[in-house]
């Protein structure tokens, strides 16, 4: 099953990619094509970050993972490279854990 | 009328970013190995990931979902909305892109955020090709020679959760969303798209509070254009 699922994206993101180059440009070109596309992927990484920091299954909680997101805001700020801000934030978990 | 000596140096330039942001995403792809394997992605799968699907944002997603026992269904809907921008950049650089069908369906799969941004906004178009050819063999190469090396390095070690490889995501969501929200309007998106995801997720298959997102964050571009 996990197989099945990871090949569809795939395959599904490779479709998209080829679409792009493919297609003529005016089907993509419509106002509400360009508006909307370019604002999906701030709402899906914003509901991820919710999602994957507030929640265990289906309970909402704050626990470790609050303090590390913190951090790991901080670090964006201080315009830290991408690898330095995932692990701070994992660092961050493991030591709360430690304590 | 530029000189040989500046096209050559143009043309070294572009070959050095390329290499420099190789070398960035593959440290970023070191990440992405971690990950998938702490999710609980064999070896192979995160592997093929990163050979196959090769856009960073959808592939940590697709791993983000399984791994916070989503279905990996949901976690595919999931990566296939967030490649949806690469359509977009595809039809900026499809005018650049010669030869024939099959140059262009290799080049297809090249077509992601560091390709486009290096392509784009260059003085000619061959720069433009060499920009996008160089930038995407550079980070393709890296891009994956990380994934296999964080995947091999997580496979090694004892339980991924003392580590804190359950925060690396977020943080990761996180570094992925920033860029984006230089504006007034994505900033109040991102918050909605957060607020709606927790109230619905406790009601939901595990996953689906992103579809839902996924459908409002759609259906608010619509109706706001052309006011």
């Amino acid at each position: 099953m996990m197989w099945a699922g990871v090949l569809v994206a795939c395959a599904s993101c490779y479709a998209l990619k080829l679409a792009g180059v493919s297609l003529p440009a005016r089907v993509l070109a419509d106002a509400r094509v360009q508006r909307t596309v370019p604002l999906v992927p701030v709402g899906l990484l914003a509901a991820l970050v919710a999602t994957q920091t507030f929640s265990t299954g289906h309970h909402l909680v704050v626990d470790v993972r609050t303090t590390a997101l913190v951090v790991a805001l901080g670090m964006v700020l201080l315009r830290a490279p991408f690898l330095v801000v995932v692990a701070s934030a994992a660092a961050t978990a493991a030591l709360l854990r430690l304590l | 009328m530029a000189s040989t000596q500046d096209l050559i140096q143009a043309r070294r330039g572009i070959i050095r970013d390329a290499l420099g942001i190789g070398i960035a995403t593959g440290a970023y792809a070191l990440s992405f190995g971690a990950i998938s394997t702490a999710a609980g992605l064999s070896l192979l799968q995160t592997c093929a990931l990163s050979v196959l699907m090769f856009t960073g944002a959808s592939q940590f997603a697709l791993v983000g979902v399984v791994g916070s026992g989503g279905s990996v269904w949901a976690g595919a809907a999931t990566a296939a909305l967030l490649g949806s921008r690469n359509a977009l950049y595809g039809v900026r650089l499809s005018s650049l892109l010669d030869g024939g069908w099959w140059k262009r369906a290799a080049a297809a799969h090249f077509v992601i955020d560091e390709t486009t941004a290096m392509a784009i906004a260059r003085d000619t178009a061959s720069e433009s090709r060499l920009a996008f050819w160089a930038t995407g063999l550079a980070v393709f190469t890296l891009w994956n020679l990380g994934t296999l090396i964080g995947a091999l390095a997580t496979h090694a070690l004892p339980d991924p959760k003392v580590l804190g490889f359950d925060a690396a995501p977020p943080a990761a969501f996180l570094a992925l969303l920033a860029p984006r929200l230089r504006a007034r309007e994505p900033m109040a998106i991102a918050l909605g798209a957060g607020v709606v995801a927790l109230v619905t997720l406790p009601f939901v298959p595990a996953g689906v509070p992103l579809l839902i997102v996924a459908v409002l964050v759609a259906l608010f571009g619509v109706l706001r254009t052309g006011r």
